[in-house]
């Protein structure tokens, strides 16, 4: 995120796309929702009608997929009636030409046929989010889980670069991260390009400080690979021996068939997990490990601030802090790593290595933490980012985008939409939550959320187990007929195995990211005969 | 200087424009009481314990709500001022079921009232007991159970749903829970309803929780100051002289919430929000507040295991640290570093990703490592 939490209840405008906030950022939504009491304006934009939509000035529903196209158009009307913040692009950004030269195409019209919403619908967006500066503009997965994630997370920035939303207080680009320390593991490195500090490993003079740091030579130039190709590595051995730390791959990546295949090849691998998962079952050595709130440590949260984890009871049986399990791998390799605890860790190499972790000591995270950029001891922090137009390289640049369709796409075999995501309740593969007391019966089983015209078209009732199937697989799982969901759309979470929208969800992958196509394939909806 | 000044006990002391008594007060260490103000909400004005007295006002003026005046000049713990206290206290005691020593002079209905509060409670104390502002000030102000009339029977604790133990016997009606779910989380679940005194914080239609808007994120738990509403998962094992808080990050979403663990016996019986802290200023979700235990699931992996057939043999560390070194050894002389990979945890602790990114890149010699960035 470039801006903070604590705007939010002060901001005047909102627009949020692709993020269901109130389910999957809860406490993110209390403070949007202060501020909509307060008299500010929100507007959302998501095929669902989910709550926070009920509760905006305006819902636009577009189709699952087109939020190019969308953004693009809101840019094709701000440039054509000059409501953009010409100031700003004039003096802070490069390459407006481009952009314009790109979003002249998508008029109004034109989007509105992709998006299937009305060109009005469009035109009194662009207005409103011109009439009000500045506008926060938030997103989620929704964004990012296409295979254009990319290009739909630089059409965001460039709509806020357009309207001079960046670097000012309740402005910016925010994007909530779904999973407690997603940031920090970018961070710190678990990325197969940067090491921590996002300080590329192509760079020679980079690693030639790290091989200081870490007293070894020749450490590795050429970016390594990314989780899909990796698993793909499974199956054609170029991978051969591989190291899974605390995720449930077998229920978390698309396609649940074809990843347990990729998993069941592996020749060596190595889980390191808190409890046994679907993915523990093809390991070859499972290492029991502490978790959360059994040993010291820090989280970095969406909006950059790092915040202490601390201890309140022991693990269990032999389980270790993960960070112990790899200093005695390291070991075995016979290099002795010095630092002996998190605190170590962190103070004597990550905030040593990282620029911009230098003034973040433990001694420091006492009370709510600090937000980096935090380069020295004495710097407060930093609650937004590219403050007075001050880019991380310079000016900012508009980077014009196409619209692409998602991969599948809805056709007469598979005629609806499938979408995925999360519920409130729940977190993930139900690993965490599926055991607590009492969330289970909160929410106990995973729905097929459909409209109420297409479970009439098929004769399916509200609690109804249906099939639901696409080309890699099928579950049977009971339909929940809401409005919240547009006719041709089916969405499901991944919580619970047996009907986890993974069985039926499309491996195809952003260019750059690798993030998989989660909220787009094709699907059918079927009635079960009780024939047995 | 001498513009914003009023007097607060005797003392002239400054104020800022818009400030309430109460928020002047608390600038300049002087405690009055509160049960219904919540932080962040509109005063309701509902409680009405925070009366203080104001020089030349014929009644006593609530602090929460009343704007200092220049040249005011209020007293908050004078003798009228007390006597009213007690006198709501005393009222308050009366109406449900307060079973804890608060009205300490018990005649025969207060004995009578701790035997029914028995009957519901089991031999337990009251849940909230050492955490009930309404027993706080009971003592502070010497307020008795049995000045007035107890009222009679109040139904039973609703108990239908996982989380939230709703005990109307023990409800002040100070609101503060309604604010907490319309203000501050703005989930709308609950609401004043009936009148008189039959008013009564209910759901639409007076539903049970269940039934209703509620996402069961305990926000109102948090902000009721009685027992009216506990944590189901803490009822009777949090006894707050007994836990130690320790603070922490939440587990869960990028919110990164601010949690206090309360710690009993080695175990967390209970977490509550952290009061004006970043990010969340004193909030949690249903996941944050009531996903803590998965922690001491007899499910947990407690030893390392290497496979054998189709199962798994429980071995030592260093049995299993051993055979991960020497595979990987022998993979990387047969087919080169590149021919491992890692996938590091976007749940764990910094450290832990920073350690086994550097066992890739140092040890192993390998850019293989990524974690899930996407789900
Ligand atoms: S309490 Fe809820 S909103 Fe806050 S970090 Fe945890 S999961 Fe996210
Ligand atoms: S606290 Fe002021 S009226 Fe209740």
């Amino acid at each position: 995120m470039t801006n903070s939490f604590n705007e939010f209840s002060r901001a005047k405008m909102f627009m949020v796309i692709g993020s269901n906030m109130t389910e999957a950022h809860p406490v993110a939504a209390t403070f949007l929702k202060n501020a909509l009491l307060r008299g500010a304006q929100l507007i959302v934009v998501d095929p669902r009608r989910h709550k926070l939509a009920k509760m905006a000035d305006l819902h636009v529903p577009i189709r699952v997929g087109t939020d190019i196209a969308f953004l693009n158009a809101l840019m094709h009307v701000l440039i054509a009636e000059g409501w953009y913040d010409k100031k700003f692009v004039a003096s802070c950004t490069v390459d407006f030409d481009k952009l314009a030269a790109t979003v002249m195409r998508y008029t109004p019209e034109y989007a509105a046929d992709v998006c299937g919403v009305p060109m009005e619908m469009i035109r009194d967006t662009a207005r409103r989010i011109a009439s009000v500066k500045p506008m926060m503009l938030c997103y989620t997965l929704g964004i990012t889980e296409h295979t254009c994630g990319t290009r739909n997370v630089m059409s965001t920035a460039n709509l806020q670069m357009l309207l001079g939303n960046i670097g000012v207080e309740c402005g910016g680009v925010n994007p909530l991260r779904g999973q407690n320390n997603v940031q920090g593991a970018c961070d710190m490195g678990a990325l197969p390009n940067v090491f921590p500090g996002y300080q590329k490993v192509g760079d020679m003079a980079l690693r030639a400080k790290f091989e200081k740091a870490w007293g070894v030579d020749a450490l590795p130039a050429a970016n390594g690979l990314m989780i899909p190709q990796m698993m793909e590595g499974l199956v054609d051995g170029r991978v051969r021996g591989f190291y899974i730390f605390g995720e449930n791959l077998a229920n978390t990546e698309p396609d649940i068939r074809k990843v347990e295949h990729e998993l069941a090849s592996a020749e060596f691998l190595v889980c390191q997990d808190i409890f046994p998962t679907e993915t523990t079952r093809f390991a070859h050595v499972v290492l029991p490990a502490a978790a959360w709130s059994e040993n010291d440590g820090t989280f970095t949260n969406s909006e950059r601030r790092v915040n202490r984890v601390r201890t309140a009871s022991a693990p269990p049986g032999q389980a270790k802090p993960n960070w112990w399990i790899f200093k005695q791998i390291a070991r075995r390799f016979g290099q002795q790593w010095a630092a002996d605890s998190a605190q170590e860790i962190w103070d004597n190499e990550i905030s040593v290595l990282a620029p911009q972790f230098g003034g973040i000591k433990y001694h420091r995270l006492e009370g709510d933490g600090l937000q980096w950029p935090c380069p020295v001891e004495d710097h407060p922090g930093t609650c937004f980012l590219h403050q007075d137009g001050h880019f991380t390289c310079g000016l900012g640049v508009f980077t014009p985008c196409d619209w692409t369709p998602p991969a599948e796409v809805p056709d007469e075999q598979y005629p609806l939409v499938l979408s995925t995501g999360r519920r409130l309740a729940h977190y993930h593969t139900r690993t965490q939550t599926g055991r607590c007391e009492g969330l289970n019966e909160i929410l106990g089983e995973e729905t097929a959320d459909i409209s109420p015209a297409d479970a009439r078209a098929k004769g399916i009732a509200h609690g109804e187990t249906i099939r639901v199937s696409s080309r890699r697989g099928q579950v049977a799982v009971k339909a929940n007929l809401t409005d919240e969901v547009p006719a041709g759309m089916v969405w499901m979470a991944f919580h619970f195995r047996e009907a986890c929208a993974n069985w039926l969800t499309n491996p195809v992958y952003d260019d750059i990211t690798m993030t998989a196509e989660y909220k787009a394939c094709a699907v059918r909806i079927e009635k079960i005969q009780s024939d047995r | 200087m001498s513009e914003n000044v009023f007097t607060l006990n005797g003392n002239e002391v400054d104020f800022q424009p818009g400030e309430t008594i109460l928020e002047a007060a608390r600038r300049h260490d002087i405690d009055i009481p509160t049960l219904c103000h919540l932080a962040g909400a509109t005063p309701t004005g509902a409680c009405r314990i925070c009366v203080v007295e104001i020089e030349g006002a014929e009644t006593l003026m609530t602090a929460c709500t009343t704007p200092v005046v220049k040249g005011m000049r209020v007293l908050t713990e004078s003798p009228r001022v007390v006597e009213t206290r007690r006198t709501l206290l005393e009222l308050m005691l009366a109406y449900g079921n307060h079973n804890c020593a608060a009205g300490q002079a018990g005649g025969e209905n207060w004995t009578a009232y701790q035997l029914k509060a028995q009957e519901i409670d089991g031999d337990a104390l009251c849940p909230a007991w050492g955490d009930c502002k309404l027993q706080e000030l009971a003592f502070r102000y010497q307020a008795r159970a049995d000045r007035f009339v107890l009222t009679p029977d109040s139904p039973p604790p609703e108990l239908a749903n996982p989380m939230i133990v709703r005990d109307f016997s023990r409800c002040i009606r100070c609101g503060r829970c309604i604010q907490a779910c319309n203000e501050i989380q703005v989930n709308r679940a609950i609401n004043y309803g009936y009148r008189g005194s039959d008013l009564k914080v209910v759901t639409p239609g007076d539903f049970p929780l269940a039934n209703s808007n509620c996402v069961f994120c305990g926000q109102c738990v948090e902000a009721c100051p009685t027992g009216a509403l506990v944590d189901s998962k803490a009822r009777y094992r949090w006894r707050p002289w007994k836990t130690e808080k320790i603070r922490t990050t939440c587990p869960y979403c990028g919110v990164g919430c601010q949690q206090w663990l309360h710690v009993q016996d080695g175990r967390i019986v209970r977490v509550t929000a952290v009061e004006d802290a970043q990010p969340n200023q004193g909030r949690l979700c249903v996941k944050g507040r009531y996903g803590y235990d998965f922690i001491y699931s007899e499910d947990r992996l407690k030893t390392p295991l290497i496979r054998e057939g189709e199962g798994f043999r429980e071995v030592s560390w260093d049995e299993a640290l051993d055979l991960v070194a020497e595979r990987f050894k022998e993979i990387i002389a047969a087919s080169g570093p590149d021919a491992l990979a890692g996938v590091s945890c976007a749940r764990s602790i910094n450290e832990d990703s920073y350690q086994m990114q550097k066992l890739f890149r140092a040890v192993f010699r390998t850019n293989n490592i990524d974690h899930c960035a996407r789900t």
